[in-house]
């Protein structure tokens, strides 16, 4: 009888470990939350300027298909004057390091980070394949 | 290949019936010359059509230097061969957008030069070929490779009769902000859209030409430098027999 009390505790100690972790793990993303306030991986350029092409709540939701439906009327038309430029985004929100060498928008550290791409594609797992040609740091 | 951004034949054949063409002569000898130096904020459409005169006669042997130039200027040369591959190999499958070549008369023994890239024909059979539409023909003339929808596939080098397309063969070491370049692509010469596309007239080989032999320009135009000299001088088109209405002419071969 005191043989299965124990199995039983032991049980709900395991129980209680895991329900801790679990709350500790959720808590820790929470934390990472990339739209927490203090967590802006913006540029000087960026902060400078008084907003994006579009607002940050457009932006964030929308900003592939802005960039997509410029790309096709950029190369196709030849217009060179497009919000949805991905030079544009690469110029202003490219961190510059202490020594003034600029650090690649994808990269996974760096001034404040992981850099402006990388901080929610990595975070949402989502792969972007426009730097396969693309550069990722502004041409001066 | 029935998308709008296809040259509108309809409208070209519009303006050669004259009556639009009357309305841009101000006076006889005057013609309105919209002279852009902003970046393009209008898509392009079928009034101009760009296009190139070489005058073989000053293309003098050996020299290289609209290769060179169109090397810088896209890009071409931060590719290097990786490593462990056949030097010959390499050679023979880096990119190229431009490329010297002899001629020699077997006959007369007559030796010429020239430089050979895309030929931007009206009918590019790249463009025929291509089974996702990234080859095209921009409505300004400029067959061009878009690299978004580009696969790889490779059957418009096969179908180009002026060998003028490269494939990316692999990674670059940089990615040029004017041709962004990579692994898995074909790409060929642009006439340097990226320079018509901010306003200015002229491309990289024509500006590093020693000898000027090379005449840019907008074939619509009568009064363009490459319509005159294109009148002027007898010319011809690399395998005419084709029928492709290449936008690039050759004149003393």
């Amino acid at each position: 009888m005191s043989k299965s009390i124990e199995q039983k505790s032991v049980k709900f100690a395991v129980f209680l470990a895991v329900l801790v972790s679990m709350l500790m793990i959720s808590t820790a993303y929470a934390g990472k939350n990339w739209r927490a306030e203090g967590n802006s991986k913006a540029s000087q350029m960026a902060q400078n300027a008084e907003m994006c092409v579009r607002d940050t709540d457009f932006m964030r939701r929308n900003h592939m298909e802005l960039i997509q439906h410029d790309r096709d009327v950029t190369v196709r038309q030849g217009v060179r004057t497009l919000d949805g430029s991905l030079k544009g985004c690469v110029t202003c929100h490219a961190n510059k390091q202490e020594s003034g060498e600029y650090v690649p928008v994808t990269a996974m550290s760096g001034p404040g980070g992981s850099q402006f791409c990388a901080s929610c594609h990595v975070y949402t797992s989502v792969s972007l394949d426009c730097f396969q040609c693309h550069s990722t740091v502004p041409t001066e | 290949m029935k998308t709008t951004d296809q040259t509108d034949h309809k409208r070209r054949d519009f303006l050669k019936t004259g009556v639009a063409a009357s309305a841009v002569t101000l006076a006889p000898g005057i013609v309105m010359h919209t002279a852009e130096a902003a970046p393009r904020d209008k898509a392009v459409d079928s009034s101009v059509r760009w296009g190139m005169l070489v005058d073989t006669f000053k293309c003098a042997s050996g020299c290289d230097s609209c290769v060179q130039a169109c090397n810088e200027e896209n890009g071409l040369e931060a590719y290097s061969m990786p490593e462990g591959a056949d030097p010959e190999k390499w050679d023979q499958q880096r990119p190229k957008w431009m490329r010297n070549v002899t001629l020699k008369d077997n006959l007369s023994g007559r030796i010429s030069n020239l430089p050979l890239m895309c030929q931007h024909c009206e009918n590019p059979p790249c463009a025929d070929v291509c089974p996702t539409g990234a080859s095209f023909r921009r409505a300004d003339g400029i067959v061009m490779v878009d690299r978004h929808t580009c696969i790889g596939c490779r059957y418009c080098m096969m179908a180009c009769p002026y060998k003028a397309r490269s494939f990316i063969h692999e990674n670059v070491d940089i990615k040029p902000e004017l041709a962004p370049r990579g692994k898995g692509c074909v790409e060929s010469c642009n006439f340097c859209v990226h320079r018509l596309d901010d306003g200015e007239t002229s491309t990289a080989c024509q500006d590093a030409c020693p000898e000027n032999a090379i005449i840019f320009g907008d074939l619509n135009d009568p009064n363009s430098e490459v319509s005159k000299a294109l009148a002027e001088y007898p010319s011809v088109q690399i395998r005419a027999d084709l029928r492709l209405n290449t936008g690039v002419r050759y004149s003393g071969i």
